[in-house]
């Protein structure tokens, strides 16, 4: 009865399994990655939502009637250029770190801070 | 694609991005499943393409391994899962998989899709969209592009220094000497990739294609380059000052565009007024600021993989410094 719902449980699950790995983890690059994963997941949800049985590729053509709205596929095409360029940056952040730290585990730096914290 | 994840979530970095990259690569397959071409052509490029190099390069400078895991991760499981069943639960309200009266397909879908061949002239519906009728949200990610890619820049670029010691450079040319097949063969292949993205880029308006993905594509040909011959080669060939002035220069053209259409009477980037007849400059709106988005594109990407490689270049100078050091200390 639900089954025509299974395009939303499979983005659930793998905006899951990015979640998880962004809580869980230690290292910043893997978290980096989780949210890639995230972030994946909610672009196929929207281009999920946009599809329309039947329908084509939104390039007009003759004899082709349905075509898939358009609209979440000009936002996730953008949001995916945008993604990279702040996965970038997220990197950059993390090469930072780890060159005044030393590390890229989370609880390492922490200790870290502590330290410094109580020398002051 | 789930077999996949479920793998990144277990191994080590640098099995772990290789998976990304299969993973970018397979969403990207399932986009195509999706009709949605656009996206996966993007998704190829970057996911399965830049985004993995990038990784790649900033693990050579953080470190490979991962620590073991020290905090338990059955609090991190629980929160997880309640998140994923409440988030479920609330699916059960949504319209089925491509159910055709669904409520987005409702609202301007169906003017975007019957009259944008006659307002635009475009067949690439996406395309009309992305650079007509939503051409301000457009511009608004180009500009978060730029300003990521000043980010990365302000991050991670070094002090300008004088010419690098050249014993160094000559083990550098030593190193990518050992390729000589791989250094051929590419280098035939470059002008094609290039010619490819310029394709992409101009036949955006009739096939999948446009600024975003050309832009992508002509930047990994330069970043193929520049794996094969070295930084310091392909920083001779495009210079990192004029990358970066380029960077500036697409986001201005498109802007420009929509200031031009303001000064002919118009709405910010209405490009109907730009010549007689309004489809005409629909075409030469679309055109300018595709090309506008795919050079700021191109030139971001760009110059972001350059400050990695330059920093990472410069780490590991840095540690075979030391190395020495030690090593005659030692003696």
């Amino acid at each position: 009865m639900f089954l025509g719902l299974y395009n939303y449980w499979i983005v659930v699950l793998l905006m899951m399994i990015g979640f998880y790995i962004v809580i869980a983890h230690g290292n910043l690059i893997k978290k980096l990655v989780g949210l890639t994963i995230f972030q994946t997941s909610v672009f196929i949800f929207y281009i999920s939502v946009g599809m329309v049985e039947r329908g084509s590729a939104p390039i007009l053509a003759e004899g082709i009637s349905d075509y898939s709205n358009p609209l979440p596929h000009v936002l996730i095409l953008t949001a995916i250029v945008v993604g990279i360029a702040t996965t970038a940056l997220g990197l950059a952040l993390a090469v930072r770190i780890k060159e005044s730290y030393g590390s890229v585990e989370e609880d390492e730096i922490q200790r870290q801070d502590q330290l410094n914290e109580d020398k002051s | 694609m789930v077999i996949a994840i479920a793998i990144v979530r277990t191994r080590d970095l640098l099995a772990v991005v290789m998976l990304t990259g299969i993973y970018g690569l397979l969403s990207a397959n399932f986009f195509v499943v999706l009709d949605a071409v656009d996206v996966a052509f993007t998704e190829a490029s970057v996911g399965a393409g830049i985004s993995g190099l990038l990784m790649l390069t900033a693990i050579t400078m953080t470190g490979r391994k991962e620590a073991p895991r020290r905090h338990k991760p059955f609090l991190a499981l629980f929160v997880v899962l309640v998140t994923g069943s409440m988030l479920i639960y609330g699916t059960m309200d949504m319209p089925y998989f491509g159910a055709v009266d669904a409520p987005v397909h409702q609202h301007v879908a169906p003017r975007y899709i019957h009259q944008s061949m006659e307002e635009v002239g475009v067949p690439n519906i996406v395309t009309a969209v992305l650079g007509s009728y939503r051409a301000f949200d457009t511009l608004g990610e180009v500009a978060v592009i730029f300003t990521a890619g000043i980010g990365v820049l302000s991050l991670l670029s070094l002090p300008r220094r004088r010419r690098a010691v050249k014993s160094d450079e000559a083990t550098v040319e030593q190193m990518h000497e050992r390729h000589m097949v791989l250094r051929i063969v590419s280098k035939v292949l470059i002008p094609f990739i290039l010619l490819f993205a310029l394709y992409v880029q101009f036949h955006g308006d009739f096939g999948p294609g446009g600024g975003f993905q050309a832009g992508v594509i002509f930047a990994a040909a330069i970043i193929l380059y520049t794996m094969l011959f070295g930084l310091e080669t392909a920083k001779k060939v495009f210079n990192p000052s004029i990358i970066q002035l380029l960077a500036a220069v697409g986001l201005l053209i498109y802007a420009c565009v929509g200031v031009v259409s303001m000064l002919n009477g118009a709405n910010f980037l209405d490009y109907n007024v730009l010549a007689d007849d309004p489809v005409a400059g629909q075409h030469i709106g679309i055109l300018l600021i595709e090309l506008g988005v795919g050079i700021t594109v191109a030139a971001v990407m760009l110059s972001i993989f350059f400050n990695f490689d330059g920093r990472r270049q410069a780490q590991q100078h840095c540690t075979e410094q030391k190395g020495e050091h030690d090593v005659s200390r030692t003696l």
